[in-house]
């Protein structure tokens, strides 16, 4: 009995040394309920867009000329389009490339948003160079700057990696240059606060190096407005993507993403509602569900709310 | 029976007395016109647009109009001149048209023959840029005779002397207000071209360019009766599927324009049962252009896509074979089962309407023949790869199909896709904002003159009833290139000195019979070489309320050409 207690007492310690940084976010990221649930939705939505093209193994872009704008069966879940293409396996195939897309452009805009927003920060000496850098590409007006970097760029782009692999290099890319700005700024405006703290100041006066001090010191601090800006992130993208797919400067036509099929079913949203409903169900769901996780991983990141 | 009879047709004359009666000029209140596109100008020769040809076709006026049928209908003249009645010469080299005796402009002036020659002069000025000057080809003089006649004298004989002043885009303008107006100075003229002076049954209120044009009922207008309404609101902007719910669904308004819309949807719409959807078939061919000069970008500026006297062809579009599988492939029922409904027909001519001009030589095309095709490629040498596409000496059929952003035809390209994957053929689809692919900027790679793609799609049509002009498009010499800033109409860059000497002829042979003749013949050798595969006929659609009475759309002319006669139905 006492031996039990004994050995419980002195287990306590060794467990409590464990707990590392991620440890504990994990617990108070488990602990957020919204969170969670955005986890579970977001891993069945991957689940399904990887995995389910395999189960139903219809061709998304086969028209099939008798079953056209079909309700929703057992054949076609979500029924068919005006072609007569199979709605389910649409959204399966468009969420691939909707995902591939949101998640490729946020990361180029985190990273680019971070590391200018960091190093304006922290370095007077770049900070005039970097945020008029960021105003420049702030003035920009993003969809004439998109159409001319897609009429120049399309064709050596795709004779170099094909019609879909170029034009998805080529979107992720100008979204992520074009939207970085805002989180540069917003990360800048954090690095000047953090950087006057007395923790910073004792870093700095036993010598750490300044890498090290931004990544170890500075970084996690900062961390929480950059998981926003990665949520909404997502969200633009995916919306981009969608105003580029609109104007005929996207992917191919027969190439479906849940952008372009929400703007091809617009019209049919009396007559097949399904059409709209899925795709829009699934943009709807994906960025609702990334910040969610996006929000519960500020939190548990957040030392000040962490353990409340 | 007959008493039966009899009393419909009491009933019937009581309904015409009574409207006939009860007209009075305004008495409607106003009518609300809606177009999709924009009208920004309202000077047909300043501008080829259909859309600002119709908005001004309500206050300008052409000394003919065309009804739905293409027949000539007189509006500023009592009759149509013909060699018979004397009024075309017998050597076919001029026409004398008079002028209906007492037409005042909406200033209270009135119309004479200097109104007509001062027309002619304004849009065949050499610094105009008239956008109608294919209207006057060939017209050496124009001359007022006396007030009220006028004779157009052309330089060779004109069997259809019915170019100039006949259709809404070549209307008159009234000589006072334009005078200072002449040649380069046209598109300054801002006042003039936004509140044009006429002699129709409506005068410019107010004019918000590319947005609303607000017109009134015409005081001088020629009959006291007309027009019904008081007012036209004329309203531009939106997507054709919105218009057709504007008139068909939601009734805002009474007539929408040009809606290029799924059959569906429209049949939809119409059963709200506030609007009835109307077609009239014109000269519109919905189209593949297949390029036969090579567009590969490695090929730089210089001679992509440009024919080059004929040393640049396209590595397998100029193979006959190869063009002739891809349009037996094609099963066009389904097409327009799909994509047009009621408002196309499937064709197998570029030249499909008037009815005498249209061949039936190539109606091997209107039955999906998978087979057939597959047997040419084969015998042409192109073999099936390990992927199922077909190639020959390293050359793979692998096509980039361009067209339009327009959901039809975005359908239209996925299932041609689906069809040419059967004979082993790759496509690869793209589209294009139609701003850009129909605006002609010379710095844009994307427009459909450039051509910058293996095929591409769209519709194309003539003006009028006469094809001469039209044919002549695929004439060597209209081919664009850099030499003419991408401006020439023969887009596929065909080019076959036995084609031009055949539009020589159709230049200078009259009589309707041997006319049609050699049209159906050109249309013929273009379709036989291939170097368009037409896929539908395609009417034009427009939607009326129910509450709108008198439309006579036609695809000759103006849609609302017939405005005066329009009316409420109460």
């Amino acid at each position: 009995m006492t031996e039990a207690v004994n050995g419980s007492s002195t287990a306590r310690p060794t467990r409590e040394k464990q707990r590392s940084l991620w440890g504990d976010v994990w617990i108070q990221f488990r602990a957020h309920r919204g969170a969670m649930v955005g986890v579970v939705v977001f891993t069945v939505i991957v689940l399904a867009v990887v995995f389910g093209p395999m189960i139903h193994t219809v061709d998304p872009t086969y028209a099939d000329y008798r079953a056209r704008n079909v309700s929703p069966s057992l054949d076609h879940p979500f029924g068919t389009d005006n072609l007569g293409r199979d709605m389910f396996a649409q959204v399966l195939a468009g969420g691939r490339v909707t995902l591939a897309v949101g998640f490729t452009a946020m990361a180029i805009t985190i990273t680019l948003g971070t590391l200018i927003g960091m190093l304006a920060g922290y370095f007077r000496r770049l900070d005039g160079v970097l945020m008029r850098m960021t105003d420049m590409f702030l003035a920009l007006p993003q969809i004439p700057l998109l159409l001319v970097i897609m009429l120049v760029f399309r064709d050596s782009l795709r004779s170099l990696f094909g019609p879909e692999a170029g034009i998805f290099l080529l979107i992720v890319f100008v979204i992520g240059i074009t939207t970085w700005m805002q989180t540069a700024r917003i990360v800048r405006g954090e690095v000047l606060a953090i950087k006057e703290r007395e923790f910073v100041l004792a870093a700095k006066s036993i010598g750490t190096r300044e890498h090290r001090i931004l990544l170890r010191h500075i970084l996690p601090n900062v961390l929480s407005p950059i998981m926003v800006s990665a949520t909404i992130g997502i969200a633009n993208a995916i919306i981009t993507e969608s105003a580029l797919s609109f104007l005929g400067l996207g992917f191919p036509p027969d190439f479906p993403t849940w952008g372009r099929l929400v703007v091809d079913g617009k019209d049919f949203m009396d007559l097949t509602p399904a059409r709209v409903i899925w795709p829009g169900l699934a943009i709807s769901l994906t960025v609702l569900s990334v910040n969610f996780i996006g929000d519960g991983l500020r939190d548990a990141l957040d030392p000040r709310i962490r353990g409340r | 029976m007959k008493p039966m009879r009899s009393l419909l047709a009491s009933a019937a004359v009581l309904a015409l007395t009574g409207t006939g009666a009860l007209a009075e000029r305004g008495s409607d209140g106003q009518v609300n016109i809606l177009y999709w596109q924009a009208v920004s100008i309202l000077n047909p020769y300043l501008s080829g647009g259909t859309k600002e040809t119709h908005a001004s076709s309500v206050v300008l006026e052409p000394l003919v109009h065309y009804d739905p049928d293409g027949n000539m209908v007189p509006i500023l003249v009592d009759e149509i001149p013909t060699v018979e009645n004397g009024g075309v010469s017998e050597d076919l080299k001029s026409i004398t048209w008079k002028l209906k005796e007492g037409i005042l402009w909406s200033d209270g002036t009135p119309l004479t023959a200097e109104d007509v020659v001062f027309s002619g002069e304004y849009c065949t000025h050499p610094e105009g840029g008239c956008s109608s000057a294919s209207f006057f080809t060939d017209v050496e003089s124009f001359e007022a005779l006396d007030d009220l006649t006028v004779k157009i004298t052309f330089s060779v004989a004109k069997p259809f002397p019915y170019g100039p002043f006949v259709g809404a885009e070549v209307p008159i303008l009234q000589k006072a207000q334009f005078k200072d107006c002449m040649g380069a100075k046209a598109p300054e003229c801002t006042e003039q071209n936004f509140y044009p002076i006429g002699t129709g049954p409506f005068v410019v209120k107010e004019f918000k360019a590319n947005d609303t044009i607000v017109y009134e009922a015409n005081p001088n207008y020629r009959d006291p009766a007309k027009p019904a309404f008081q007012t036209v609101l004329f309203k531009g902007g939106g997507d054709a599927a919105s218009a057709a719910r504007a008139v068909l669904e939601t009734g805002e308004f009474d007539y929408a324009w040009n809606l290029q819309v799924e059959p569906e949807i429209l049949s939809q719409m119409a059963a709200a049962g506030k609007g009835e959807v109307m077609s009239s078939f014109g000269t519109n061919v919905e189209r593949l252009m297949v390029n036969l000069t090579a567009v590969d970008p490695s090929l730089g500026p210089d001679l992509r896509s440009v024919y080059a006297d004929g040393t640049n062809p396209h590595p397998f579009l100029s193979d006959p074979a190869v063009r002739r599988a891809l349009s037996l492939a094609i099963d066009r029922d389904i097409i327009v089962e799909i994509g047009y409904g009621a408002a196309g027909k499937v064709t197998c001519n570029v030249l499909p309407a008037p009815e005498i001009y249209a061949s039936t030589a190539n109606d091997w095309c209107k039955t999906q023949d998978v087979a057939k095709a597959n047997q040419l490629l084969d015998e042409a040498g192109w073999v099936r790869g390990s992927d199922g596409i077909r190639e020959k000496d390293g050359v793979r059929l692998s096509i980039l199909f361009q067209t339009s952003t327009n959901s039809v035809r975005q359908g239209t390209q996925a299932l041609i896709k689906q069809m040419w994957a059967e004979i082993g053929v790759e496509t690869e689809l793209r589209n294009i904002e139609a701003a850009v692919f129909f605006g002609g900027d010379q710095s844009s790679p994307d427009t459909f003159q450039k051509f910058m793609s293996d095929i591409e799609m769209y519709t194309n049509n003539f003006p009028g009833t006469d094809p001469e002009q039209y044919m002549a498009n695929w004439a060597c010499t209209e081919i664009p290139g850099p030499n003419n800033q991408w401006l020439g109409d023969n887009v596929p860059r065909f080019c076959d000195p036995a084609y031009d000497a055949l539009v020589q002829e159709l230049a200078v042979t009259a009589g309707l019979d041997a006319r049609a003749e050699i049209a159906k013949k050109l249309n013929d050798m273009l379709m036989d070489f291939g170097a368009m595969i037409p896929l539908v006929h395609r009417g034009n659609v427009s939607a009326r309320s129910l509450t709108l009475g008198g439309v006579a759309m036609t695809s000759w002319d103006s849609e609302i050409w017939n405005i005066a006669d329009w009316y409420r139905i109460k």
